[in-house]
This record gives C-alpha cells, sequence and structure tokens, in this order.
C-alpha cells in the first residue's frame, strides 16, 4: 500500500517541477458567478446540441471497450456493454462524451494554471492519513461508479442536465444523492473535519 | 425554431465532436473557478461550513432552465427536441442514494474528479480508478440486475407533465425554491462560521 502510495506521488513529480512555487494561489470565484458561467455552458450544449452535460459517460465506454479488446465474446451477450460500443459500423471512442470529457481535463489544467492552483497534493482533513484517504476515495469512486450506472448518469448527467430540463428522474436522483451524502457525513467527519 | 442546432442538420457528427471539446473545456473551467477541484470544498456542503456546491450548482441549473425556458417561449428552441433521460425510479433513486455515499466517502463526483485531476490531486486519480473499477463490476453485474434497472418505468417524462403542471409554473417554483436555498445556505454558513471560527474558501 504504501509503495502504491508513492508510485502514484511519482507520477505527478515532473508537473511538480514545473510549478509556479513564487506565484500565491488565488482565491475561488463568487459562486453564483461560477453558477451563472456554468448554466450558459449548459444552455448553449441544449441550444446547440440538444443535449446536456455528462460525466460517467466517457468512462463507461471506455470500460466497455477495454472488456470488449480483452474478450470479446464476453462482451457480446451484455446489453450495457454493447449500449456502448454501438453497432459495430463506428468507432465507439468517436463519442461526444469523450471528446467533452477531454476537454474538462483541458479547461480544468488551464484554469488551474491561470490561478496558480495547479498543485501536487491530497485532498483531506487534517485528522485521516494519506493512505487511508486513498482507500476511501477508491471506495467511494466505486461507489460512485456504481451508483451513476444504476441511476443511468452522475450529477452532471442527471442532477444538472437533467435538473435544469425538468427531468423527474433527475430531481429524485438529485434530492437521494443529498440524502445519501447527509445520511453518511456524520461516519466520514474524521476524514474531512 | 432553428435550434437545437445539432437537430436541424446545420453540421455533422465529426464537427459536433470538435464542439465537445470546446464546451468540455469551459465546463472544466467553470468548474475549476468554482473550486469544484477540490474534495475539501465538495464535502464541506455536507457538514453546512461551505455551501458553494449548492450554490453553484442550483444557480447553473436555474440560469439554464430560465433561457432554456424563454428560447423555448419566443420560438428559438424547440423543447422536444432536447434530449431526456428515460425516468426508471426506484434504480434512479437507489443509484442516487449510493452515489451520494460515494460523494461523501470518496470526495468528488464523477465531473469535478477530472477537474481535481487536471490541477494534481492524487486522491482524484485514485478515485477515477476506483469509479472505473465500480462501472466495471456494474457491467460485470449487468445480466443480474437488469430487471432491476429497468423496473419502474416512467417513459421520458418532465415534472410538468407527471404532475399535470405547466412548464411555466414549474420553472417559477424551482426559482422560488432556489432562492429559498441561497438565503439558507448563507444563514446557515455565517451560523457555521460563529461556530467553527473558520473562514469560508
Amino acid at each position: 500500500m504504501t509503495s502504491l502510495t508513492k508510485w502514484i506521488s511519482n507520477a505527478f513529480e515532473k508537473e511538480e517541477g514545473q510549478e509556479h512555487i513564487y506565484h500565491e494561489a488565488k482565491p475561488f470565484s463568487n459562486p453564483y458567478l461560477v453558477g451563472i458561467g456554468l448554466g450558459l455552458v449548459l444552455l448553449s450544449a441544449f441550444v446547440i446540441m440538444g443535449r446536456g452535460l455528462g460525466a460517467s459517460g466517457a468512462l463507461s465506454t471506455v470500460v466497455a471497450v477495454t472488456v470488449n479488446t480483452i474478450a470479446p465474446e464476453h462482451s457480446a451477450g451484455n446489453n450495457f456493454y454493447s449500449e456502448y460500443l454501438g453497432d459495430g459500423t463506428a468507432n465507439p471512442l468517436k463519442d461526444w462524451l469523450i471528446f467533452q470529457t477531454l476537454g474538462v481535463l483541458a479547461g480544468g489544467f488551464l484554469s488551474g494554471t491561470i490561478s496558480h492552483r495547479v498543485k501536487k497534493g491530497v485532498e483531506k482533513g487534517p485528522r485521516i492519513s494519506t493512505k487511508m484517504r486513498f482507500v476511501y476515495a477508491f471506495i467511494g469512486g466505486g461507489l460512485l461508479g456504481f451508483g451513476a450506472k444504476l441511476a443511468r448518469g452522475c450529477m452532471s448527467g442527471q442532477a444538472l442536465s437533467g435538473g435544469a430540463v425538468l427531468n423527474l428522474g433527475s430531481w429524485v436522483f438529485m434530492m437521494m444523492v443529498f440524502v445519501g451524502g447527509y445520511a453518511a457525513a456524520y461516519f466520514m467527519r474524521r476524514q474531512w473535519i | 425554431m432553428n435550434a437545437p442546432f445539432f437537430k436541424f442538420d446545420y453540421f455533422n457528427s465529426d464537427v459536433s465532436l470538435i464542439i465537445a471539446f470546446v464546451i468540455g473545456i469551459a465546463f472544466g473551467i467553470a468548474l475549476e473557478k468554482g473550486g469544484f477541484g477540490r474534495a475539501t470544498i465538495l464535502a464541506s456542503q455536507f457538514y453546512f461550513t461551505n455551501m458553494r456546491v449548492l450554490k453553484v450548482m442550483f444557480t447553473a441549473i436555474v440560469t439554464a432552465m430560465l433561457g432554456l425556458y424563454f428560447l423555448s417561449v419566443i420560438g428559438f428552441v424547440d423543447l422536444s427536441l432536447v434530449y431526456l433521460t428515460q425516468t426508471n425510479l426506484l434504480p434512479m433513486a437507489v443509484g442516487g442514494v449510493i452515489a451520494g455515499l460515494g460523494f461523501i466517502i470518496g470526495g468528488y463526483c464523477p465531473g469535478t474528479s477530472m477537474v481535481a485531476v487536471a490541477t494534481g490531486k492524487l486522491d482524484a486519480l485514485v478515485f477515477v480508478v476506483g469509479m472505473i473499477f465500480g462501472i466495471l463490476v456494474f457491467g460485470e453485474m449487468f445480466p443480474w440486475i437488469e430487471e432491476f434497472f429497468n423496473s419502474g418505468y416512467r417513459g421520458t417524462i418532465t415534472i410538468p407533465s407527471y404532475f399535470n403542471l405547466s412548464y411555466g409554473l414549474v420553472v417559477f417554483l424551482v426559482v422560488l425554491m432556489a432562492i429559498g436555498a441561497f438565503a439558507a445556505a448563507e444563514w446557515g454558513e455565517k451560523k457555521m462560521a460563529a461556530k467553527t471560527g473558520k473562514e469560508i474558501l
């Protein structure tokens, strides 16, 4: 586990060397202004494409393509994988959500760089070790991957995009995310505060 | 009516991928500027110390909702051509609870974890690996959970049509709810700040 922690840290070592260490990180922007900006991005997706934003879909495609490459006969009979693989006439990786997610990575890095907020680190409260934080990050990621697939979308695709078009299921999903989060918050307090 | 542009064949699907990348960049910038690339900020939503998540989220929903409603009322956007995910009530509710647990345990959601990885957060990288694992488990289990996944089907349905209310009225109610939530969030943050003596990021 410790070596894994080190390996992950080393993977980012190079980036650290390029940091502008003499610049102070700028504070985050006003949440309401960011919200309006984000809302306009979402609106432009609706107007230009007729669809909202997403995130978990791109990873699903990557998983489906990987499984299909390793064991094609295994993925063939599975309706979940085949939905992301398509009918075989087009490359499943030439997908809207994959390109949008690559954009999110680029945009996040760009914005972080401009504001001097790109910094190698681990996000956690003071009362938990880095190792345990990684364990929780893995478990939480696993739950979110599973839950988002069961709910046909995540916070971006369902709560945000579906919320803005008043989709019934999206609002149910959003409320239940808050229920799940607040219900477990007490037990997770050592990790964050 | 001449929008959504893609549905009226203004450009082909190859061009749509470039648009996807550009919209993704804007999405990433907004998330990063909002502080959503940091798990400590996201998690503080659940301890009432920093209500950024709620503020950004509801402002964005209200902005896009009002914009889309306005553009459809003036006849620019055909709302029926805007994609709606189908509703399966119970699977979505259960999925929401699981996702909520994942959010507070893991510290991110799928979109925010991408921004966190892009800004150097190692825990986000582990989170993404966990997410890939979770999706793989879901995929492998799918033959057994497919029936549940497709249960509670209500079609592609909006809140106004489900409750038989006018679209404009629901838009108005969501705006009212958001304003109420913002007022409560501002009040709650001040209370918590006085209690913990910590500055809000």
